[in-house]
């Protein structure tokens, strides 16, 4: 059988986000609070429709992000390597600051040392990038909510191409939220067009990264990306990315934006897929079928043949036993409500989303109609035609059919639980017409409205593909003494060695609780006892370049440490 | 004077080769995370679009034609029957177009960093150092192009192409360069500054061109583990 490979997917319910940005925030905080990434958020919220952040990315037209097909073959849209090598002295389709925001800070300071005087003093926007008074004109989130009315509206590029024939009437539009990460895509176009080979797919867990210590910043990254989420950092000169809070994931943890998560919308869980068939998938000519044709990569836990080789290729048993019991599984596969973000990039995305029905009941309660009544909704999902074009450019590249069968069964979903707490007996037939058993919907039901925190996040610890048959099939092959995990430096090593991950300097920051399991990562994020030689250094990735912190060299002689 | 030209012209070049090696060693070592072209695109894009393409396609074409002119013999090129005035009349074509290109460029390029806020800001402390020798170099190596073709009767390649071979020689051929014209000596000093400072400056990005991209496949897949042995590409 065919090369069996594990990724850790993420799943995001729409109809319970809230657009509250906490996960945006606890993201930022944890890994873009410094200079030279003020203006990046590896997680951002945007309302659509809107122009999402950066401003427009979808244009790919633009932007030149993603695949194409040219002569049954699949090129990087910004062109191959020949064409990539002739521009590397200046990308032309690099996003400015501008499209993606000019950040700013407020000048608090004024509020405590303006002189005695009539007025009160303000707090005026200074720029993050210089220094100088700021004017804010655009944000990361400027439009949310839909703020700022129809003008902004006309920069989203999936509205544009649905409402050639439908237009919108700003005041009866319907909004809902899209959180977004990278998409840690099964056939990742940032990696393709990287000069550098400084970017990769991890063969364990599919995660993809930036070697810090390889990227030479020139930027193709950024563009090659067909939904912007590898950012340059104007301080280091390099790029940075979502890393999939890879030290929390490898402990078995949840990402911070999805353990902070207020709708507890976000599931994480292990899909397996078949590698040799990924290429052929993102390849297929017609665009509305590539959502099938990547359902058509993914690989049932179940079958006991997968599971052997799942084995055979390097994948550790309870990875395959996570695989069974992961709720992105469940709801990418087995319940189908579940729809990859824009497709049509062919990137094979694996970060996926269950589309809001909520317009839709909010549009028939909007009219006096019973928006639990599975009739109703099954017509008002039928008769709202803008919303559904609008999540079909979304989700399925065009193709209406899946969204709507999304929809249905999560119109069916509500009808048929309501019955039960109204202590009525269910009519099956609702059931029936999205194809589903009661049992399956109940099922459903439980994971997308009761799944506690361990239903979630199914996550396996780490383990390093390769590392010998015996750890390949016996568990986490690095918390056994002697094993990679316990040897000095090899926690530096395996976590993010001087190179994997984000950073040299995070590596060896967090090293040792990397890859050895929850209670190393809980522990102090200090190196091994005997492993003196990092302490007391400066951490040079939380440095700023201004200043020398101590512990930037080492003492004088004579000095204490 | 004569320990000056032996100074200038037998040792200077050895200490700047071993300081440029040694650097260069240096920084892959402990400053791979340095190792960026440090790309102020970001901030500014029209002109760097433009300026930055054109000085280093430029600079391409100056460096082969050195490579071509110091180290192919006259010999060599007489032997191929190529005539001194057809050699000369290409060099400065060609030599000088790329010049001019290079200088056009990094005149832009000077006038972006300087002008524009953010990219002033975001520059080094070792670019006040680097700039103003990058552009003497190639102001003084486009002169000497340009005057040395249309009126002076010097031969470099009798000249400083016989000292530069006869370095890797070990045996410097001091008057060969001492009695080189001046605009030639100045091109060489501050060219050699150049080489000395490489290693310390944004300069070693030069060191990060990605040939290695032609011959790779897309995607790049790599195991978290470094123990594991199936580390890079495949
Ligand atoms: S979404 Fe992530 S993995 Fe996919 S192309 Fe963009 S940065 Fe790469
Ligand atoms: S924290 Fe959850 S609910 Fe809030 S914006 Fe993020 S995804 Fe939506």
């Amino acid at each position: 059988m065919s090369r069996v490979m594990a990724q850790i997917a993420m799943v995001m319910n729409l109809d319970k986000c809230i657009g509250c940005h906490t996960c945006s925030v606890t993201c930022k905080q944890t890994w873009t609070n410094r200079g030279g990434v003020e203006y990046v958020w590896f997680n951002n919220v945007e309302t659509r429709p809107g122009q999402g952040y950066p401003r427009g990315y979808e244009d790919q037209d633009r932007w030149k992000g993603g695949w194409r097909l040219r002569n049954g073959r699949l090129t990087p849209r910004s062109g191959g390597r020949v064409r990539r090598l002739g521009r590397l002295f200046a990308n032309p389709e690099l996003p400015l600051l501008d499209d993606y925001y000019q950040p700013w800070t407020y000048d608090y300071e004024n509020l405590v040392n303006a002189p005695l005087g009539d007025d009160v003093p303000t707090a005026a926007p200074r720029s993050l990038v210089d220094g100088a008074p700021a004017s804010i004109t655009w944000g990361p989130n400027w439009d949310d909510d839909l703020g700022g009315g129809p003008a902004h509206l006309a920069g989203d590029p999936v509205l544009r191409r649905v409402s050639d024939e439908v237009r919108l009437e700003y005041e009866r539009s319907f909004m809902f939220y899209l959180p977004r990460i990278c998409e840690h895509c099964l056939n990742p176009s940032c990696v393709a067009v990287c000069p550098s080979g400084a970017m990769y797919k991890r063969l364990e867990d599919g995660i993809v990264l930036v070697d810090q210590d390889r990227c030479r910043g020139w930027r193709m990254c950024v563009t090659g990306c067909p939904y912007k989420k590898v950012y340059f950092n104007h301080h280091s000169g390099k790029a940075e990315k979502c890393t999939m809070c890879y030290p929390r994931i490898e402990a078995g943890e949840p990402t911070v934006c999805s353990e902070t998560c207020v709708g507890r919308l976000r599931y994480l869980g292990v899909m397996l897929y078949d590698a040799d068939r990924v290429g052929e998938a993102a390849a297929v000519a017609r665009e509305e079928d590539l959502y099938p044709a990547q359902l058509g990569c993914f690989l049932s836990p179940d079958d006991p043949e997968v599971a052997a080789a799942a084995e055979a290729s390097g994948v550790p048993h309870d990875w395959v036993l996570a695989a069974r019991r992961s709720p992105v599984y469940s709801l990418i596969v087995r319940h189908r409500v579940a729809l990859p973000l824009h497709p049509e990039y062919r990137t094979m995305p694996m970060v996926w989303y269950v589309p809001p029905l909520s317009p839709v009941v909010d549009a028939l309660a909007g009219t006096g109609h019973d928006g639990e009544d599975a009739g109703n909704l099954f017509g008002a999902i039928d008769a709202l035609r803008i919303p559904l074009s609008y999540l079909a450019g979304l989700f399925t590249a065009g193709d209406t059919a899946p969204v709507e069968t999304a929809l249905r069964r999560l119109a069916a979903m509500r009808s048929h639980m309501r019955a039960i707490n109204l202590g009525e007996e269910p009519d099956p037939a609702v059931a029936e017409a999205v194809g589903m058993r009661p049992a399956e919907i109940e099922e459903m039901y439980r994971l997308l409205a009761l799944a506690k925190y361990d239903e979630r996040y199914v996550i396996p610890t780490a383990y390093a593909a390769g590392a010998g048959r015996a750890d390949a099939t016996g568990g986490c092959s690095l918390d056994g003494p002697g094993g990679p995990g316990m040897t000095e430096g090899a926690g530096i090593g395996v976590g993010a060695g001087p190179g994997t991950g984000v950073g040299t300097d995070m590596g060896v920051d967090m090293g040792t609780g990397m890859g050895a399991g929850m209670d190393a990562f809980h522990a102090s994020p200090l190196p091994h006892d005997g492993d003196d030689r990092l302490r007391g250094r400066v951490n040079l990735f939380g440095w700023d370049g201004k200043g020398l912190p101590d512990g930037l060299f080492p003492p004088r002689r004579g000095e204490a440490r | 004077m004569r320990h000056l030209q032996i100074a200038l012209w037998g040792v200077l070049p050895y200490l700047v080769l071993v300081l440029f090696v040694a650097g260069s060693l240096w920084r892959h070592h402990y400053d791979r995370f340095g190792m960026t072209t440090r790309s102020s695109q970001l901030h500014e894009s029209r002109l760097l679009r433009v300026a930055g393409p054109l000085f280093h396609y430029g600079l391409l074409f100056v460096i082969a034609g050195h490579v071509v002119g110091l180290l192919v013999p006259e010999q060599l090129t007489e032997d191929m029957h190529i005539t001194e005035s057809l050699y000369r009349a290409n060099a400065l074509v060609v030599g000088g177009l790329a010049g001019i290109a290079a200088v056009a460029g990094l005149t832009v390029l000077l006038w972006r960093r300087l002008r524009t806020r953010a990219v002033r800001l975001a520059s080094l402390r070792s670019d006040r150092l680097v700039y103003p020798v990058l552009a003497t170099v190639l102001l003084a190596g486009l002169a000497a192009t340009l005057l040395g073709s249309t009126t002076g009767t010097y031969d470099y390649r009798l000249g400083v192409s016989v000292w530069f071979r006869s370095l890797f020689e070990l045996e410097p051929d001091v008057p060969a360069m001492a009695n080189a014209p001046f605009l030639f000596q100045v091109h060489t000093l501050f060219g050699m500054a150049l080489f000395a400072l490489w290693p310390f400056s944004r300069l070693v990005h030069a060191f990060a061109v990605p040939l290695g991209y032609l011959v790779r496949p897309y995607v790049v897949y790599r195991s978290r583990s470094t123990f594991a042995g199936r580390n890079g590409t495949r």
